[in-house]
């Protein structure tokens, strides 16, 4: 994972590699949702090359310290949804041997 | 049209109550139905619904950007506390190797990036390699290969580790599998089962060609200990999915092969893909505009092939049509094509954060499982970036 970026810390392209729209297009999601990023976006510069450049513009933080921010957010998200799967399906059971005992 | 409605900067003011009534002219705020720091009911349906019309359909985009209603002094961010409010899953259906669940209260993007790392970033085991001692079958040997290779191995992918390329196969990253079948002659033609083919806790059985004379023999595998020594093997046997049909043999024929199975990724190949297919759609919702009654109620049930509507008696004999199962709705939007009325009539839309989220094991691990481990996947990516940032 390399990365890009100029004099100015609150803009910068990331690089990461071994990477595609899986990854991309969540950190995306989490970044427009923090109103530190006045722009961000992706691509992918060539489909045989598994790379993808995230572009992180701020209005004034640290880019690189505000993308971090967007993946802790996304890893926190994830481990709810884990959490609350297990619940549902904890629910599930219980409700369904509850109907085979009936 | 969020411009029209905004029809005040002076809304973002730290001042804005005095402000308010010191303003003489319209404010889209001042009506009575409007809540302060609420998006307007139809701008907010229009990020929260897709519109399917009769040709196409609309409002597609998932609203994203924190900043899009700041001119409307709405904050559009997410905070994690109100993600971890609404964030509901409802499992529909479940059994061992099918899952059916709504996931409520979250972005395509991160529904998206779950239904991709299911389809080809969750490892399971799959043949590479196979050595085949005899075929006589008319299956060339190449297309025994694949055909094996496709087979689901029922064993959990967890206890073993990835073969890289310099690595000696043993028991922490290979299962070896035996298939000697053969039709006698005489026989009437004999099919070869997947069930046939055999663990071998042991390693390969057959011996290496060596290029010393003298050497000491040695196999394809060089496994320390058996597998079936190991506790989670033990009483545990390895097999894969029985039924599915690997050959058939005539008179006189015979397959004799090794196989070996190692751990991979779908995005290598899609035989090591862990899910027949993970998909979702989003949920359904079918609104009535006005009041359907009598013979339009009868046509409008005959329009719709999936049962979405259902009639309801008014009493003294009239009719009136309802939406019955809006989960049963395919879009299949019949029941607004033809006659312009029944656009008018009937709105199809669906609810972007709303998924019917489905996914079939192949059989090495269950769905439950298989959806619990894309989401570790996809926290991994997270911290890898993390950890590569600091």
């Amino acid at each position: 994972m390399e990365h890009g970026s100029v004099r100015d810390p609150s803009s910068a392209t990331f690089c990461f590699v071994d990477e595609d729209h899986t990854l991309a297009s969540s950190v995306r999601f989490a970044l427009n949702q923090d109103p530190r990023v006045s722009f961000c976006g992706y691509s992918i510069p060539h489909p045989s090359d598994a790379k993808v450049n995230i572009r992180v513009q701020t209005t004034g933080d640290p880019a690189r310290e505000v993308l971090k921010d967007a993946c802790q957010n996304l890893m926190v998200m994830c481990q709810h949804v884990r959490s609350t799967l297990d619940q549902a399906v904890d629910d599930y059971r219980s409700n369904h041997s509850d109907m085979d005992t009936k | 049209m969020s411009e029209q409605e905004s029809s005040s900067d002076e809304r973002m003011s730290s001042e804005e109550e005095e402000q308010q009534q010191k303003e003489e002219g319209f404010s889209y705020w001042n009506l009575k139905d409007v809540e302060r720091g609420q998006l307007p009911q139809h701008i907010r349906k229009q990020g929260t619904r897709v519109y399917c019309k009769p040709d196409a359909p609309t409002n597609t985009e998932t609203l994203q950007y924190s900043g899009s209603y700041a001119s409307m002094g709405v904050d559009n961010s997410l905070r994690l506390d109100s993600f971890r409010e609404n964030f509901r899953i409802k499992v529909i259906a479940l059994d061992k190797d099918k899952m059916e669940f709504d996931m409520i209260g979250i972005d395509a993007a991160v529904a998206n990036a779950f239904r991709r790392i299911l389809i080809s970033e969750v490892p399971t085991m799959a043949i590479e390699k196979v050595f085949i001692a005899n075929n006589t079958s008319v299956i060339q040997d190449e297309v025994l290969a694949h055909r094996l290779g496709l087979i689901p191995i029922k064993v959990d992918p967890r206890l073993f580790e990835y073969l890289s390329a310099n690595d000696t196969p043993n028991e922490k990253n290979t299962i070896v599998l035996k298939l000697h079948a053969r039709c006698n002659r005489g026989q009437p033609r004999c099919t070869v089962y997947s069930q046939e083919l055999k663990w071998l806790p042991n390693g390969s059985e057959f011996a290496k060609e060596s290029e010393k004379p003298d050497s000491k023999p040695s196999t394809y595998t060089s496994f320390s200990c058996g597998q079936d020594s190991l506790p989670e093997f033990a009483g545990n046997p390895i097999s894969t999915v029985e039924d599915i049909i690997i050959a058939k043999l005539g008179p006189g024929q015979e397959i004799e092969l090794e196989a070996h199975a190692v751990k991979g990724m779908g995005k290598t190949h899609a035989k090591w893909s862990p899910v027949g297919t993970a998909w979702y759609r989003m949920f359904p919702e079918v609104v009535l505009l006005e009041k359907i009654k009598g013979e339009d109620a009868e046509e409008l049930i005959r329009k719709c092939p999936s049962g979405v509507f259902d009639i309801e008696d008014t009493g003294n004999g009239k009719k009136k049509a309802i939406v019955a199962d809006s989960r049963a709705c395919t879009l299949c939007r019949e029941c607004i094509r033809g006659d312009e009325k029944w656009e008018k009539r009937v709105a199809l839309h669906r609810v972007k954060d709303h998924f019917i989220f489905t996914i079939e094991s192949t059989g090495a691990l269950p769905p439950e499982v298989l959806f619990t481990e894309a989401v570790k996947i996809l926290e991994a990516k997270c911290e890898r970036v993390i950890t590569e940032l600091s």
